[in-house]
């Protein structure tokens, strides 16, 4: 800032500083300001990226694209179905899975755990979190899926097998291994997010609850879940979120075979998957767009949940639980 | 009226109260389970594999045993590096804004829409990445690795800065202001400067957070097993590698798979742990 001292017209009583340019804090607040922007403007990147992409394969196939189940790139007919169901059941798998699981250890660090046990238990749900997808997909491959075969699968199809989920050929990679490696991916999230919106509820309900004589279950079925419903909520749909965009470990377990089958036990693919396996390959134009289109409906359905999910957190326990894991 | 505590009911609500006990506790074993066991084989099947050459050498053609990933470990780091280039300045100035000038309404959208990219599948930014740099440039490079995985930067930045940013007191802004200096060189001199270790944990673990992606790179970075001499070629990375070695038919490279695992996971875990021991109990402590 230039401090210079001016004489004005009235002499040299009137002295004053000039004033400082503000050139400098418009700037810097307009680029802060961009830059906080850009959230904004990779979101419509993304999406008017893919949509150029997905274009061709849009005025080819029509709403027909998502309805059909034929993939074959050497005809050049293509359709979504097998990957919509396949990212569908495999997502729904891994929420039935790890909701339960989730939610009865966010109960019980925030009820129940010694205050000395909670920040380690933490610590290691953190890590957990920070695996990399392509891990647990190595993990899979070679340690889980050759036990479910040998050990869970043919247990399965003797207890169940008069269910058409379980029938048919037990290859190891399947639907079923698929859900439950996505099911260990996302208990993080699913019990981070509910331990601080369980930790959100006020300690007067709790204490409410216990002066009533309530037994510690009582107390936390009627004082903290109830209160907790739609925060819950939107923890579990923020690991769907998670669970229907998961790539690497789902390509390796999932088996990677298009067919909608009733069998859990056969194999399947998902929408995350054959874009993890074909782009690369496309060898046409048409080919190349329908994959732009299979990322074009994943990311419209991840946007959905994601947005519906930090909307149902943010209204119960303010804005920092949706982040509990980044 | 009198309790009657010995009544079969309340009896009931007692075993009841202790079941759910139980069963929470065994939920929480199951969640703390799965690490536990991926590190364990992770140390079984890959621990035997990490030596001085997995470091030090190129990985071998099939058939001979060997070699390593020291080309996929250098290409990670130069990936990291160059998405750091555009998630680092991005993202902290963005956390700026939100902490020094937003308007409140305004913030709530950048913050929400940094949660909704943050939920944006990762093999999403592979293609936004592959039909932003690889169909120009005509080829599978380094860039766009680099712009893949910095946009996924970005938003975990955004917000770990703008949490540290707010941890500075008021007070240093307002004796700043008091003495004439300008709005932005207070930010950056004063409240940067005081944030910085807080900045740099946000950034840390942001890179620990992108450095085992692997469904970015699948078709931008696409791998490479060689030196990369120029960012317009194809790079190698840990994930990739991993990935390409998981899935082969070779015992040889299953092992090296296990190894470069290993390795990853040791990076990650270490970022992760040294900023939080670094940053433990100090005012400008680790964002999360």
């Amino acid at each position: 800032m230039a401090e210079t001292l001016v004489a004005t017209p009235g002499g040299f009583a009137g002295v004053r500083l000039a004033q400082p340019s503000r050139f400098g804090d418009h700037f810097f607040q307009w680029l802060t300001l961009g830059m906080g922007l850009s959230v904004g403007v990779l979101i419509m990147l993304v999406g008017v990226t893919l949509w150029r992409g997905a274009a061709p394969a849009v005025h080819r196939f029509g709403p027909q694209f998502l309805a059909s189940s034929t993939w074959d790139p050497v005809q050049e007919v293509f359709g979504a179905l097998p990957f919509i169901y396949g990212t569908l059941v495999s997502s729904l798998i891994g929420l039935v899975i790890a909701v339960p699981l989730s939610v009865g250890s966010a109960v019980f660090l925030t009820e129940l755990a010694p205050m000395r046990l909670r920040q380690p238990i933490v610590s290691v749900i953190e890590m957990l979190a920070a695996v990399p997808s392509v891990v647990f997909g190595l993990w899979g491959i070679f340690v889980l899926v050759p036990w479910l075969r040998v050990h869970v699968f043919p247990v399965l199809q003797h207890v169940l097998g008069f269910l058409p989920l379980f029938q048919g050929p037990n290859y190891g990679v399947s639907m079923l291994s698929a859900g439950i490696i996505i099911a260990i991916m996302i208990l993080p999230i699913i019990t981070s997010v509910s331990r601080e919106i369980l930790r959100s509820v006020p300690d007067l309900q709790r204490e409410a609850a216990y002066g009533l004589g309530a037994t510690r279950w009582e107390v936390t079925r009627i004082a903290v879940l109830s209160y907790a419903k739609r925060g819950l909520f939107g923890a579990v749909v923020l690991g769907l979120g998670r669970a229907l965009g998961e790539t690497m470990a789902v390509t390796m377990l999932i088996g990677n075979r298009p067919e909608i089958s009733a069998s859990l036990l056969a194999p399947g693919y998902t929408l995350a998957s054959v874009i993890a396996n074909e782009f690369s390959e496309a060898t046409s134009d048409l080919y190349m767009s329908a994959l732009f289109e299979i990322g074009l409906v994943l990311f419209g359905v991840t946007i959905l949940t994601n947005v519906l999910a930090q909307l149902l957190i943010a209204s119960t326990a303010g804005p920092k639980a949706s982040r509990a894991v980044q | 009226m009198t309790l009657d505590i010995q009544s079969p009911y309340h009896a009931w609500r007692k075993l009841k109260n202790i079941a759910m006990s139980v069963l929470s506790l065994v939920c929480a074993v199951a969640v703390v389970a799965p690490l536990a066991l991926i590190l364990f084989y992770l140390l079984k099947e890959g621990a035997g594999s990490v030596d001085w050459r997995f470091f030090t050498q190129l990985p071998k053609p099939v058939g001979e045993a060997g070699g390593g990933m020291a080309n996929a470990i250098v290409g990670t780091l130069t990936l990291l590096a160059l998405a750091s280039l555009i998630g680092v300045p991005v993202g902290v100035l963005g956390g700026v804004y939100l902490s020094e000038y937003g308007a409140e309404r305004v913030n709530w959208w950048i913050r929400f829409g940094a949660d909704v990219l943050n939920g944006v599948p990762s093999i999403v930014w592979g293609i936004v990445a592959y039909a932003l740099v690889v169909v120009p440039m005509k080829g599978f490079s380094a860039y766009a690795g680099g712009v893949a995985l910095g946009f996924m930067m970005i938003p975990l930045i955004i917000r770990t800065t703008e949490e540290v940013l707010l941890l500075v007191p008021n007070g240093y802004r307002e004796a700043a202001l008091a003495l004439g200096i300008s709005r932005w060189k207070i930010i950056v001199h004063i409240v940067m400067k005081t944030a910085l270790r807080g900045i740099v944990t946000g950034v840390l673990l942001a890179g620990a957070r992108i450095a085992g992606e692997t469904a970015p790179l699948l078709f931008t970075a696409f791998g490479n097993r060689f030196w990369t001499h120029h960012l317009k070629d194809p790079i190698a990375a840990l994930p990739l590698q991993i990935f390409s070695y998981a899935i082969s038919p070779y015992d040889d490279w299953h092992r090296q798979a296990w190894a470069g695992a290993l390795v990853l996971i040791l990076i990650i875990f270490l970022i992760n742990v040294g900023v939080r021991a670094l940053t433990r109990g100090r005012l400008f402590g680790a964002p999360r």
